[in-house]
């Protein structure tokens, strides 16, 4: 096979097929069914619920067509008085430090929102002055919402544990973030408190242009935790 | 009165809130992380809980647990179509001739360049004799037989570059011939659903150089190739075990490190489940005809069942959109991904003929994050001869067997008391309802594979008495390390650390050996995945293992119902470092969980 002929079309290899079966009875073949044939714009929006929900600016915004639809995103769940070990602000904390590391791209292409677990008390004046208490600088969005509404959403975006005792526990749904690029369907997600660094590393690495991983060992050994 | 204390309250409450803001900013000033707060006690006490506490006290409103979106797969007819028996790569010429480090000259058959890498270690060694090209790209697969109507999916898969056949492939080897294969990225920026077109081909199981180990970190784009250098030696060659002898024959390393069933998958930091469950998964199996061991031939060696009698099965449990018929994936799932309809090498509920003899099944869990344990229908045993692709010492008769993620048992089947026209089911009867692991309940069988017995053929294998003893531990202890395997608010840690891609986690000394301890806490399995050489258990909990875990492994369940119903919570393994240096992993094969950092890396260095 020339280079041509391979880079020309897709094999519509079958599998193997060896067994030389005797054909056996079968059951009549069915009706075929009328499979849908969505557009990857329509597979795109089928994916991600489109609820409403409020921004920390006091502004009404649908969750798919104005913060996901088309853009570069970091999304974690938190709420303001999280207290315990202070996970939430602690992660608030380490995102800060990601929008400084993405500098400009927050607001253009990249996008971090930070939706509530707690809307009846997070409210819009809450979340605003919990985003100014942490100098969060534009681009990045805290957004509350109907109750139900953003526990279907949490759910949706997979922020749920298995045990039920343990998914009523607001702080077992705080540790992800969630990472994607919307429009080539790319996401991922990591531990929040991974290092600032590293998030802004894995973001990079999913985009076409992006930066890559070296291919030799770290040059910077860290110490040994074994 | 009442109204000045509330006033002065607030005015309190918001000063304290102020005085918590200000020591996040200067938290968030001095890069502190959450381990050296807590030591400083910064956050727990302190003004800042209080103030956070007064703005209202918390109300959990998360009563109703609706257990989220079920997808129900179309409907299937099963045993219609054959099982697909992998495609044998067929050897080539590689044009431009492989080269020590990344070739200068773009490749003949698809014009891409080699991706940077360090240069193969040990080349000059072990020159490639055989060579294998493929090439990732999509190709239009049916799951389903054509009487559902079910339209095809667009997979991404190795397809052989001098035939176009598709995956999944399998690349036969043999000891003292070392391979090549290239592995061309042809795959494009639209994934249709999920997926990304970045790919490291890891060789599981494989002793070979950290270049070619296709760890998570070393992936590269489309449009790129690069060549895997896989030099088919025993470990122990360049260190305790320069050389050995089995059967009269002397070869270089251990004899008793012989492999046998390896495979091949994509790697992909974050998107090893989603490009693995797209189809980029393949075989690769070793013979050891140079010591007269497992052959291929049944007149020869332990004359194991060979040659149409050696099947090699892939398991993978699927989901398809009910409203397409497509493939699907579920992107927003961090616990691990079920599907409801079995796939056995790419297709659902396949039939095999067999004839009236014995057989070798190579059984590979290929995940996502399903626990098979396999039954016979009959209630006739298997014989397991090898764990995670390695002989064992002897058979084990067995009734059942379970295998995790990556986890593979080869058994030998016998269906010389069958009668031509049965029907016999291999069946999985493990319960699991969720990413957390198996229930450990023994449930009513789904059928898998459907054995239809079709005659007689003459049959030289034997199941033997022995098969290949364990390699030598008494070597001394260089180290020994532990790694709790822990999960915190949602998310994975390693030993309370989360994964860093710049963070080398132990730097374990080229050529020698240390003892690791794996624990888990409850409510969870991980298979446990160790690259760069195969393990041997040494306890469970304390207690030795199970017959059918003394062996050489290279996965191992930990955490809930790992053996049995049984949670075990601390494993300790036996490992050595040999023969090269560089990164490597160590990871949970559940592979949504390592796709969300269950990991850590460790360097073998001089």
């Amino acid at each position: 096979m020339n280079r041509r002929q391979f880079l020309g079309g897709l094999a519509v290899a079958a599998l193997g097929s060896t067994g030389l079966a005797s054909v056996q009875t079968q059951p009549a073949p069915r009706d075929k069914k009328s499979f849908a044939e969505p557009t990857g714009e329509e597979r795109r929006r089928s994916r991600i619920l489109n609820i409403a929900l409020r921004t920390h600016e006091g502004k009404e915004v649908r969750f798919y067509d104005d913060l996901i639809r088309g853009k570069t995103v970091l999304i974690n769940f938190f709420y303001t008085h999280c207290v315990g070990e202070a996970l939430c602000p602690i992660t608030t904390a380490n995102l800060v430090k990601v929008q400084e590391l993405l500098g400009h791209r927050v607001g253009q292409d990249v996008f971090i929102y930070s939706i509530t677990l707690d809307p009846h008390h997070d409210t819009p004046d809450v979340l605003k002055k919990y985003a100014r208490g942490f100098r969060v600088k534009p681009g990045w969005l805290f957004l509350t919402g109907a109750k139900d509404d953003i526990e279907t959403l949490r759910r949706s975006l997979g922020i749920v544990d298995p045990d039920p005792a343990r998914d009523k526990d607001p702080s077992q749904h705080i540790g992800m973030v969630r990472y994607g690029i919307e429009p080539l369907e790319r996401w991922a997600s990591c531990p929040c408190l991974s290092d600032a660094a590293a998030i802004v590393k894995y973001l990079a690495w999913m985009e076409p242009e992006g930066k890559r991983p070296s291919p030799w060992p770290p040059k910077r050994p860290g110490a040994s935790k074994g | 009165m009442k109204i000045e204390i509330v006033t002065s309250g607030r005015k309190k409450k918001e000063k304290q809130a102020e005085r918590y803001m200000q020591e996040m900013r200067d938290i968030v000033k001095a890069g502190l992380n959450r381990r050296e707060l807590l030591r400083m006690g910064l956050v727990m006490g302190g003004a800042g809980a209080a103030a956070l506490q007064g703005l209202r006290n918390f109300k959990p409103y998360w009563a109703h647990a609706d257990g989220g979106v079920g997808f129900h797969s179309p409907p299937n007819t099963p045993f219609v179509d054959p099982l697909p028996i992998p495609f044998t790569m067929q050897p080539v010429t590689l044009n431009p001739a492989p080269t020590k480090g990344p070739n200068p000259v773009s490749s003949a058959v698809t014009g891409f360049r080699e991706t940077a890498r360090p240069d193969h270690q040990r080349w000059e060694q072990f020159l490639p004799v055989e060579m294998y090209e493929s090439v990732e790209k999509p190709v239009e697969h049916d799951f389903y037989p054509d009487i559902d109507g079910v339209p095809p999916s667009t997979i991404w898969t190795y397809v052989e570059a001098s035939t176009g056949r598709a995956g999944p492939l399998w690349i036969r080897s043999r000891y003292g011939k070392p391979v090549v294969h290239r592995v061309h990225n042809a795959l494009p920026p639209d994934n249709g659903g999920f997926g990304i077109n970045q790919t490291s081909t890891h060789l599981h199981g494989g002793h070979v150089a950290s270049e070619s180990d296709g760890g998570p970190t070393h992936f590269y784009d489309a449009n790129l190739f690069k060549d895997y250098h896989y030099p088919n030696v025993r470990a122990g060659f360049a260190s305790n075990v320069p050389e050995s002898t089995l059967n009269g024959r002397t070869v270089p390393g251990d004899v008793f490190e012989t492999q046998g069933f390896l495979w091949f998958h994509d790697h992909r930091f974050d998107f090893t489940s989603q490009n693995v469950y797209k189809g980029l998964v393949g075989f690769y199996t070793l013979f050891s005809d140079d010591i007269h061991l497992d052959t291929g031939d049944e007149t020869s060696g332990l004359r194991l069942p060979s040659g149409e009698f050696d099947i090699p099965m892939v398991f993978a449990d699927k989901t398809f959109d009910p409203s397409t018929g497509k493939l699907f994936f579920d992107l927003f799932n961090l616990d691990g991904v079920l599907g409801d309809k079995y796939s056995v090498n790419g297709k659902i509920q396949p039939y095999l003929e067999v004839k009236r003899r014995k057989y070798r099944f190579r059984l590979l869990d290929g995940g996502p994050s399903r626990v098979y344990e396999f039954f016979l229908s009959t209630g006739q045993s298997f014989i397991q001869i090898a764990n995670d692709g390695n002989l064992s010492p002897r058979p084990v008769f067995r009734r059942s067997v379970r295998i995790g993620v990556a986890e593979r048992i080869d058994v030998i089947v016998d269906f010389s008391d069958a009668t031509v026209g049965d029907r016999i089911y291999l069946q999985n009867r493990l319960e699991q309802l969720d990413g957390r692991g198996p229930t450990g309940k023994i449930v009513a069988p789904a059928d898998l594979v459907e054995f239809r017995v079709v005659g007689d053929a003459v049959d030289d294998s034997v199941v033997p008495v022995t098969l290949l003893d364990l390699p030598d531990r008494n070597v001394p202890i260089a180290k020994r390390r532990e790694w709790k395997f822990d999960r915190s608010n949602g998310a994975w840690v390693v030993n309370g650390a989360f994964f860093d891609p710049d963070v080398i986690s132990a730097f374990p000394k080229q050529n020698t050996a240390e003892i690791w301890t794996f624990t888990s806490g409850g409510g969870w399995y991980h298979p446990i995945h160790f690259h760069l050489e195969e393990f041997q258990i040494l306890s469970r909990d304390g207690a030795a293992p199970p017959v059918f875990e003394v062996g050489r492994k290279d996965v191992v369940g930990i955490g809930e119902n790992a053996i049995g119903n049984d949670n075990i919570g601390e494993t300790r393994v036996f490992l050595q470092f040999r023969d090269f240096l560089g990164d490597y992993p160590t990871h949970c094969h559940n592979t949504v969980h390592e796709d969300h950092a269950m990991m850590f890396r460790f360097e073998v260095v001089p």
